[in-house]
């Protein structure tokens, strides 16, 4: 109990602590998902996803 | 396994349904005998009349459907279900016409106070909050669950999840309508701004919503196209967000199960950031985020050009995700909420400009190779001057929200006015242009019954949204600056009803502007009226090559 008491301590402050930087952290990593060359064709794929018809 | 198909069965889900309607209405009828105040027995009564309807319609419909559940796909194409669209779809056009007389009778009651008539059931207090539930929740709520079921299914290509569920969704929802729209006009209200419904409503509503959202992601788990469209991602956000917010924002203890009262949890300052934590993400969630899930799918549908940036739609998405949470405590500058919580509000205010414009760009840019569409397709032009209306009030927004502009702009008609170049123009008008593209497609009709109609619709609402925004900032400003106005001597220069006096002509300019709103949806409502009764069917052997195509 102790132990699992001991974890929720240091996860939530780390949240509580870090949040700023975990969100940001978070939102690059989304960034750099949409801009990466590789997912590009997918991508342009998608866009055309409304146009379909069947 | 043939003859087991045969025989038929009741569902799970109707032979349940059935049993929890009966025993709503039986529940329901005693607490209408048991009833403390007269508005809870009545809505008592009205929830009894429509749960016994309930459990009959959902007999009949057993008696007469075939035995066989109804296929997922037919010759291949997925068979989409779009009943409960059509319904949603078309009750939203009434609620609209409804909440747009409502509003422009109570423009008219601040023109002209004898409009109150003396009643307590046509006071302004009590028909505000009519007119802005029945633009937002029953107009706006219908058109963003039909769109989010017609957009889910043909994105997804697969039949929508459930079989009563979808139904369930949109019927209880509407009579959540009915019983807070009577409730207003019988003087039950809890007293929070767009969250003015009682306990008992507020509880039907939750049940209704994790309806909503389960149908939506079942339908998402069992979607054939392996890329989830952007524009489901906008109303899962707008679906999951309103469930939290309004779980947080309503958790309240009724004086009585048997009466209308109740006192909300929370207390002070407290009750008021969660009030504008609710109050400002039901514009970011309810209010955009769902709507620009309609302008992902609609704007590239209507100028038949893809999306002008598949990764600008990620980023921005994300980014409104992020930040919009945070922006509500700009409703209470220079109130008992600490600094730092109002200076936060404002900082994630403008910090929300950039995904705001960056979502209106790739709206607009969609149009790049299409521009001359916007000549000749009023229905295209009305999509595009709602994204417009979105960039402008989204600028203005984060410039209200810094405390030097809002301590001029507060609680004067000025706030008045920027809502209303939101909802008119952005809500609105989105809301227009995708009707008049989804009531031919789900009656299966070759276009609009009429594109001069359309036009004269754009005209008529775009006039009165300019009549409307501009006496709305000319009286906002005037006001303001005469609350703040001293004399040399250290007193205040103008008495309150001063004030009022100057605020008069504006009133009825802005009067005149909602008239032209409402003259608009009604040219809208007998345009879409004669599409579905005399409108030229689309013939199926059109269609049906194209759908061979991927086959060649």
């Amino acid at each position: 109990m102790k132990a699992i008491l001991a974890v929720q301590n240091f996860t939530s402050d780390l949240v509580t602590t870090f949040w700023t930087p975990i969100f940001v952290g978070i939102f690059l990593a989304i960034v750099a998902y949409a801009l990466w060359p590789r997912n590009r064709a997918a991508f342009d794929e998608a866009s055309k996803m409304p146009l379909r018809e069947d | 396994m043939n003859q087991s198909q045969s025989e038929k069965w009741m569902t799970h889900g109707e032979a349940g349904l059935a049993v929890f309607f009966s025993a709503a209405a039986f529940l329901c009828m005693i607490a209408a005998a048991k009833a403390l105040d007269a508005a809870f027995a009545f809505h008592a009564s009205l929830g009894a009349a429509a749960s016994l309807a309930a459990a009959f319609v959902i007999f009949n419909r057993y008696i007469d459907r075939p035995a066989a559940w109804p296929p997922q796909e037919i010759d291949g194409r997925p068979n989409y279900n779009f009943g409960p669209i059509k319904f949603a779809a078309a009750i939203s056009v009434f609620w609209g016409i409804a909440g747009f007389a409502v509003g422009l009778l109570i423009a008219s009651q601040l023109a002209w106070p004898a409009l109150n008539f003396d009643l307590p059931w046509t006071s302004f207090g009590r028909l505000r909050p009519l007119h802005t539930s029945a633009v937002i929740f029953a107009f706006g709520g219908n058109v963003l669950i039909a769109t989010s079921f017609y957009v889910v299914q043909k994105t997804c290509r697969v039949r929508l999840a459930g079989d009563l569920a979808p139904w369930f969704v949109v019927l209880g929802y509407n009579f959540f309508i009915l019983i807070a729209g009577t409730g207003y006009l019988l003087g039950v209200t809890q007293s929070k701004e767009y969250a003015e419904p009682e306990w008992y409503a507020d509880l039907w509503l939750t049940i209704v919503w994790v309806t909503y959202l389960l149908v939506f992601l079942m339908t998402l788990v069992k979607r054939k196209e392996p890329h989830i469209f952007v524009a489901n991602w906008f109303y899962l956000a707008f679906i999951i967000t309103i469930a939290v917010l309004h779980l947080g924002n309503n958790p309240a203890l009724p004086v009585s199960v048997w009466g209308s009262k109740s006192y909300i949890a929370w207390g002070g300052v407290q009750d008021a950031m969660f009030q504008w934590w609710y109050g400002h993400n039901a514009v970011g969630f309810f209010l955009t985020a769902g709507f620009l899930a309609i302008m992902y799918y609609f704007i590239p549908k209507r100028a038949e050009r893809p999306v002008y940036s598949y990764r600008l739609s990620i980023i921005h998405f994300w980014a409104i995700i992020f930040l919009y949470i945070w922006a509500g405590p700009h409703h209470l500058h220079y109130t008992a909420l600490p600094d730092w919580a109002q200076t936060l509000g404002m900082t994630f205010s403008i910090m929300l400009w950039m995904p705001s414009w960056g979502g209106m760009i790739n709206g607009l840019m969609t149009l790049s190779g299409a521009w001359d569409k916007l000549r000749t397709d009023p229905v295209l032009r009305m999509l595009v001057v709602s994204v417009a209306f979105y960039g402008m009030a989204t600028f203005e927004g984060p410039l209200m929200s810094i405390k030097v502009v809002n301590s001029l702009s507060h609680y004067t008609d000025w706030t008045i006015g920027h809502v209303h170049s939101g909802a008119l123009g952005w809500v609105g008008f989105v809301s227009f242009g995708a009707l008049y593209c989804l009531i031919p497609w789900l009656w299966n009709r070759k276009g609009l019954y009429s594109l001069k109609l359309v036009n004269w619709h754009f005209w008529t609402a775009t006039i009165g949204i300019v009549l409307y925004i501009s006496a709305m900032w000319v009286s906002g400003i005037l006001q303001g600056l005469m609350w703040r106005a001293y004399t040399s001597l250290g007193f205040l220069e103008y008495s309150f009803i001063e004030t009022v006096e100057a605020m008069h002509p504006f009133y009825i300019i802005r009067a005149a502007g909602g008239a032209l709103f409402l003259i608009g949806a009604l040219i809208m409502a007998y345009n879409l009226w004669m599409t579905v009764r005399v409108g030229e069917a689309e013939s199926t052997a059109l269609r049906s090559p194209v759908a061979l195509q991927p086959a060649e």
